[in-house]
């Protein structure tokens, strides 16, 4: 089992497709912070589940000038189907091939399962992962870390 | 371990005594239809634990997945403005399948409220912000979805059926 990254380690770089024809990096976001949320699966079968909680808070996010960015093993279409359903309004990014690759680097990969943990960051505006959190699989985190870390950063 | 930040004040709706040994706090949406299903739960719970316990509601809507949440938030504040907050509240998660613009005024007119007044503080958000505060302060108390309990302050996470709430206060209570 590795070890989610702790605060103060430089994130690894990523590309990942967020839409059938658009990739995002994590350095095209440099100069503001970032929060990355890794959660095992889209369709998770409550109202207020995770994704769809940050898409109700994302003006508060918005308001330390945030991105936010999802971060699951679902594929594209998988991505694009659930942001429409739940009429979310940041992006998704598919972790898809090499299957989570992004969550091994980030110590964030469940191999046994196939999944994601359930993990945030929030990264500052040079890169370096400023706070980190694995939250039990079953519980959704909430967002009160991300403001208090969001809240936390120097100016 | 997410706790309540924002404390219980007489801003807050409460059933129940100031010096109840347990303070049960929900926050919910009156379009969830897991805090519909909790509804029931609750009145079981306040019954089960009778003056031991006040509880506490505060509005949660989560309103890019629920389109009625948030003026159905406002009307049970209107109706708080009026002396008949619980009354609404009740009234709402026990009709949930027939929540509209339309069923609000109705229920208003049932209680004996005035439903052009109701549609007048509906159209200029008048309590808007009200709600807005109790969502914020749920976002800061580590709300993860609807509806969330806080037992004496600490978030409840887990199934919220009755013999799991009924359990998880015994466990927080007198501590």
């Amino acid at each position: 089992m590795s070890q989610i990254l702790s605060p103060g380690t430089a994130a690894p770089d990523f590309t990942l497709p967020i839409a059938p024809d658009k990739k995002i990096s994590l350095r095209e976001l440099r100069g503001k912070p970032v929060i990355l949320a890794f959660y095992p699966a889209d369709w998770s079968p409550v109202c207020g589940d995770q994704m769809a909680l940050y898409n109700e808070i994302l003006p508060e996010f918005q308001k330390f000038g945030a991105e936010l960015l999802g971060v699951s093993v679902d594929g594209v279409w998988c991505h694009a189907a659930f942001a429409k359903d739940r009429k979310l309004r940041f992006p998704l990014a598919a972790d898809f091939e090499p299957k989570g690759d992004v969550a091994r680097k980030f110590g964030v990969y469940r191999g046994n399962d196939g999944i994601t943990e359930r993990a945030l960051f929030v990264i500052d505006k040079n890169g370096v992962i400023a706070w980190s959190y694995l939250s039990p699989i079953a519980v959704n985190p909430g967002a009160d870390g991300i403001l208090q870390a969001l809240e936390d950063l120097p100016e | 371990m997410s706790m309540l930040r924002v404390p219980v004040s007489s801003q807050d709706h409460v059933q129940g005594e100031v010096q109840a040994e347990i303070t049960l706090v929900e926050y919910g949406d009156y379009e969830c239809p897991h805090c519909a299903h909790a509804h029931p739960i609750v009145k079981r719970v306040q019954k089960h634990f009778g003056k031991r316990l006040r509880f506490v509601f505060r509005n949660f809507p989560l309103t890019q997945i629920h389109p009625q949440a948030q003026s159905a938030a406002e009307a049970t504040e209107f109706a708080a403005a009026h002396g008949h907050y619980w009354e609404m509240h009740d009234r709402i998660f026990e009709n949930q399948a027939r929540l509209s613009a339309a069923f609000l005024l109705e229920l208003a007119e049932s209680l004996g409220m005035a439903a052009p007044d109701l549609r007048n503080a509906l159209a200029e958000e008048r309590y808007a912000a009200v709600v807005k505060n109790d969502f914020l302060g749920g976002v800061r108390s580590g709300v993860n979805g609807t509806p969330t309990f806080f037992i004496n302050g600490y978030r409840h996470d887990g199934p919220f059926e009755y013999a799991d709430l009924v359990s998880a206060i015994e466990a927080r209570a007198g501590k």
